[in-house]
């Protein structure tokens, strides 16, 4: 199915930029002689619209339709448009393999794109590399990374979670405490959460001395609090699902006056409105951030733009509708993916699936991203050997029911030993 | 021409279809059917215990899961070759069904698929709960260059499709065949009345064990099938909606006809993808035609054809 | 925590999943008990009473105890409604055969959820509770002569009470309901024998209606009571669906007493067994304990053996 594009009525930045592009397009498109090479690159889109991923799918599709717009009206890639072909992946590792297979044979798509929860791009992973299609992942995973996967499979746009958890842990020990419970979903990315950062926190002297692992589908939660040790300095806290506020709620009723130090991954609450009722008591702790949900003092102007193309208020949320509460810390993942797919496109100067490899080829060549409006997120080192992107993390501290960055980590931070070089598997 | 005889020029005639529809669909659909050809072998396991035996479970998943499992964990940390792997998953689904079955079947009725439900439940949490082995709900990936059985690369869409057919033939032809064997008989006078079954001096509970039993192994056939021709394993694959659509499948197709699962497997993959292309509502566009079919094809799609044209079909 | 104190926490917490599992088991028994057919939509009726109550607080827009209590009067009733006429377009026309329910009911879950994501959207969305002090506990002391403590994070809400209390008097309501009224005598009567109730002039098929929208508007009400700890997602009836089919069985087929019997014995084994094991762990072995108790007693608690 090709989506139209997703007309929001605020956006007259957005239409600008489209009445001009249209002229640029049609200045550049006149350049080219051959017909065929003005036809749109498909960049087939797998997203979440059902399932337990909605609430992603529904503002990663908005960030997509943003940059394309954004892509077009600068004239597309090499004079080409990019044309999204969404489906939906029901947020299930089986439908989203058949959906990569419908985008190559079905579709006649260029690459893939877009897919967040981990276990879909695990299902669809071994599909697209068997259909030799170029798979741009937006999951921070750790799959990549890891060489579970196939040369076929980049996620050069967003940071994985090892990366991130190990980043936190000088902060943490240093700011906070250092005697950590940690509080996860008992699947396995609350497990990537528990390994990485257990082994980083004892590099910096500190200790984790509990470990309580929820099981999935769960919707009370006061009952495992008492598990958490009474020396426990720093609460760590990372939830998805549904349950996600509810869970904080009752970590709040369950602490009541004194509670320690806590710290959780925005993921406990993207896509959730901090002055929901219940969540008062957050106030004075601490959130990672992939990408700071309220503009902050400091904002850059590529991040300025960047929310404006993209349709997020100063508190971000949807400009049309405040309790629309976007999911700010991932999606920038989509945006600064299908810049990359662009320099690599132009790079590799593609014309068709025939160049698939070179595009590969022409990814794993880049390294530094400067902060730009192609990355408004910040900087990023990209790792051409183990396919996957490293960059700033964000700490951010809740005073007045928003959050103000308190910390900015660096690159070097985030970095790991690589594990697998995909460079070397051949095409 | 008696019906036993037309029933096997039609599986023979079914089979035939399948093998010309590799050649003259395109990619896309061949990718598509062989998909469907292991999921119809999970359909046509979930058929013989319900559509034959009338026994309704809720908790087929964990034997799917079993033999997804058996094999993959075989592959990915004992670094077996497929063949062996498969039978692995093969014995895990055996053993899984045979002891699940045991129990269960001191119920009936309602019970039985809630004790089923409960058993296929533990099956998904054992899974999350050993996650330094199974990687939990993200599964782990079997990679290309294992999944070659006796020098065929699976991973080719003309090997996998025809290792799909080949497995869905087998399976198709041993269900008809077994249902005219006088235990095949025997399930079907448990499911008509399980009372008369036992005064006519069956051993209904045994008869009952191994349906049962069979159709646990059937199901991780395909669980098996699936994890090394599609390279994933993952937990979501145990998990209640894959439970779920067994039944679905067998019942939009026809309950106790052979070729029901087939039929059913095959409508439901086409109605959410086609719908799906139309509108991104599609389980609204599946949900309404759920209900219409109850309404107009009471039977399921080849139940009615039986119904209506064909009663001879098997 | 020492164990006292926290089997106490435990044991509220488990009391409170009790109360509204009862709510919601008991619409499904009912349903199942006299329609003898099973409502795999059940959760969604469920679900949409949360969604309903989020869309009243949200549109009266006044103090959050005016807000619930509107829900609480308009959910069910909407819900109620909606289920009823689901019965009557399509159960009544399959004549409520088991097999072609459950496909049915599957579309009608699947119809449910889409029109909700369309609508409601994706997002979990919170209610506030008409009222929510936190309340600490106190737990007795010997040492050094009686005495009473305060133990760190031993505590519930005022809400989170009230949840009890209320289902505790919504489940009494049903109870003179279905016994000491007409419509409960014809409700008891169609399910003991539907022909011979028929053939006494009962009009069977909008008892059926009825059974039906008062077993969703039970759910609906359960929902209504729960959202403001739990927020409403498009999700969210998976679970209660499981858990109160289960119940149903446990309780044995058909007895309302039984099933809330079992959903105490169910709501409070999750909280004090999640005291003694790891979490999964103790969900594994939940759902093995429920498994066992059928096999070997399968006509459920109070259920009658079928010969």
């Amino acid at each position: 199915m090709t989506k139209a594009i997703d007309q929001k009525p605020s956006l007259t930045r957005r239409k600008t930029l489209k009445t001009l592009g249209a002229g640029a397009l049609a200045a550049s498109v006149g350049c080219y002689v051959q017909a065929q090479s003005s036809a749109p690159i498909k960049v087939g889109f797998q997203v979440h619209r059902t399932g337990i991923g909605a609430a992603y799918g529904r503002w990663y599709d908005r960030t997509t339709q943003a940059a394309v717009a954004k892509i077009n009206a600068e004239g597309g890639i090499n004079g080409r448009p990019l044309e999204i072909v969404a489906e939906d992946d029901g947020t299930d590792p089986k439908r989203g393999a058949e959906v990569v297979e419908k985008f190559a044979t079905q579709h006649g798509c260029d690459i893939a794109f877009g897919t967040l929860f981990s276990h879909v791009v695990f299902g669809s992973s071994p599909r697209a590399g068997e259909l030799k299609l170029p798979y741009f992942v937006v999951s921070e995973g750790h799959h990549v990374a890891s060489g579970k996967l196939n040369r076929y499979t980049l996620q050069p746009g967003i940071t994985d979670v090892k990366s991130q958890v190990q980043a936190m842990a000088p902060y943490v020990a240093e700011t906070l405490g250092k005697k950590v419970t940690m509080i996860y979903p008992d699947f396995a990315f609350g497990h990537d959460h528990r390994d990485y950062f257990s082994a980083a926190l004892e590099a910096q002297g500190g200790e984790v001395i509990a470990k309580i692992a929820i099981p999935p589908t769960e919707t009370s939660f006061t009952k495992y609090f008492p598990k958490i040790p009474r020396d426990t300095e720093v609460i760590y806290h990372v939830m998805v699902g549904p349950a996600v506020l509810t869970f904080v709620k009752e970590m709040g009723e369950f602490f009541g006056p004194s509670k320690p130090q806590i710290f959780g991954f925005i993921d406990s609450l993207e896509a959730v409105d901090l002055s929901s009722p219940g969540l008062e008591f957050l106030e004075d702790t601490y959130f990672w951030e992939g990408h700071p949900r309220y503009a902050q003092a400091n904002q850059t102007e590529y991040d300025k733009t960047y929310r404006a193309a993209v349709g997020v208020d100063n508190n971000g949320a949807s400009i049309s509708d405040p309790k629309d509460v976007s999911t700010y810390a991932h999606m920038f993942g989509c945006w600064e993916t299908l810049h990359i797919v662009k320099a690599g496109m132009e790079a590799a100067d593609y014309q068709g699936p025939g160049d698939r490899s070179k595009l590969i080829e022409a990814v794993e060549a880049m390294t530094d991203m400067p902060a730009s409006d192609a990355h408004p997120q910040g900087a990023k080192v990209f790792n051409g050997r183990t396919h996957q992107v490293f960059g700033h993390q964000y700490i951010s501290r809740v005073e007045g029911g928003k959050l103000v960055l308190a910390h900015t980590t660096s690159i070097e931070d985030t970095l790991y030993e690589d594990e697998v070089d995909y460079t070397t598997q051949s095409f | 021409m008696s019906s036993a005889r037309s029933a096997h020029i039609l599986h023979l005639g079914v089979l035939g279809l399948l093998f010309a529809a590799f050649f003259l669909l395109p990619a896309y659909h061949q990718g598509n059917l062989a998909r469907i050809l292991v999921l119809a072998v999970y359909a046509m396991g979930y058929n013989l215990l319900f559509g034959y035996t009338g026994l309704l479970s809720l908790g087929h998943a964990v034997f799917f899961a079993a033999g997804m499992y058996g094999l993959g964990l075989a592959m990915h940390l004992g670094g077996a070759t497929p063949a062996p792997a498969f039978l692995a998953g093969m014995i895990a689904a055996l053993l899984v069904a045979g002891v699940i079955g045991s129990l269960a079947l001191r119920t009936v009725g309602v019970a039985f698929m809630i004790v089923t439900l409960m058993f296929a439940q533990a099956g998904y949490l054992t899974i999350l709960y050993f996650g330094t082995y199974t990687r939990g709900d993200e599964g782990f990936v079997i990679p290309q260059t294992a999944r070659a059985l006796w020098g065929f690369d699976l991973t080719d869409p003309t090997n996998r499709y025809f290792a799909a057919l080949i497995l869905f033939a087998v399976v198709l032809l041993f269900i008809g065949w077994l249902v005219n064997t006088s235990f095949g008989r025997s399930l079907i006078a448990i499911r008509e009345n399980e009372e008369r079954a036992r005064m006519l001096g069956y051993d209904v509970q045994r008869a009952k064990w191994i349906a049962v039993t069979l159709s646990g192994l059937l199901s991780g056939m395909s669980g098996a099938a699936y994890a090394l021709l599609f390279g994933y394993a993952g937990a979501t694959f145990a998990s209640v909606q894959y439970s779920i659509l067994p039944l679905l499948w067998v019942l939009l197709g026809g309950a106790g006809t052979t070729i029901g699962p087939l039929v059913g497997t095959i409508f439901m993959f086409y109605l959410i993808d086609f719908a799906s292309e139309v509108t991104s509502a599609y389980m609204l566009v599946a949900g309404v035609a759920f209900v219409l079919l109850t309404l107009f094809a009471p039977t399921g799609i080849a139940g009615e054809l039986r119904r209506r044209a064909l009663p001879w079909l098997p | 925590m020492d164990l006292g104190p926290y089997l106490l926490l435990a044991s509220l917490e488990g009391a409170i999943t009790a109360s509204i599992l009862a709510l919601t088991a008991v619409g499904l028994s009912l349903v199942f008990g006299v329609m003898r057919v099973v409502n795999v939509a059940h959760g969604e009726f469920f679900m949409l009473g949360a969604v309903a109550s989020w869309f009243v607080a949200t549109y009266l827009g006044t103090h959050p105890a005016i807000g619930f209590i509107a829900a609480l009067l308009i959910a069910p009733l909407l819900v109620g409604a909606l289920a009823a006429t689901a019965d009557w377009l399509v159960l009544r026309r399959i004549n409520y055969d088991p097999e072609r329910t459950i496909v049915a009911t599957i579309g009608l879950l699947y119809i449910l959820q889409q029109g909700t994501l369309m609508t409601f959207g994706p997002d979990a969305r919170p209610v506030e509770p008409p009222f929510n002090q936190r309340l600490a506990i106190p737990w007795p002391s010997f040492e050094g002569g009686f005495h009473l403590t305060w133990p760190w994070g031993l505590g519930t809400t005022s809400y989170k009470l009230f949840i009890i209390a209320a289902a505790i008097t919504i489940l009494f309501g049903l109870w003179v309901l279905m016994s000491r009224t007409k419509i409960g005598l014809i409700m008891r009567a169609t399910q003991l024998d539907r022909d011979m109730a028929q053939a006494f002039g009962i009009p069977v098929e909008r008892v059926y209606a009825l059974v039906f929208g008062l077993g969703a508007g039970l759910a609906a009400l359960a929902a209504v009571l729960i959202v403001p700890v739990q927020q409403a997602h498009y999700l969210m009836g998976g679970d209660p669906l499981l858990l109160s089919f289960i119940v149903v069985i446990i309780g044995g087929l058909g007895s309302l007493p039984g099933t809330v019997i079992a959903a105490v014995l169910i709501g409070l084994s999750d909280g004090i067994i999640s005291v003694f094991f790891s979490p999964t762990l103790a969900k594994i072995l939940a759902t093995l304990l429920v498994a066992l108790v059928l096999v070997f007693r399968p006509q459920g608690l109070l259920g009658k053996r079928i010969a």
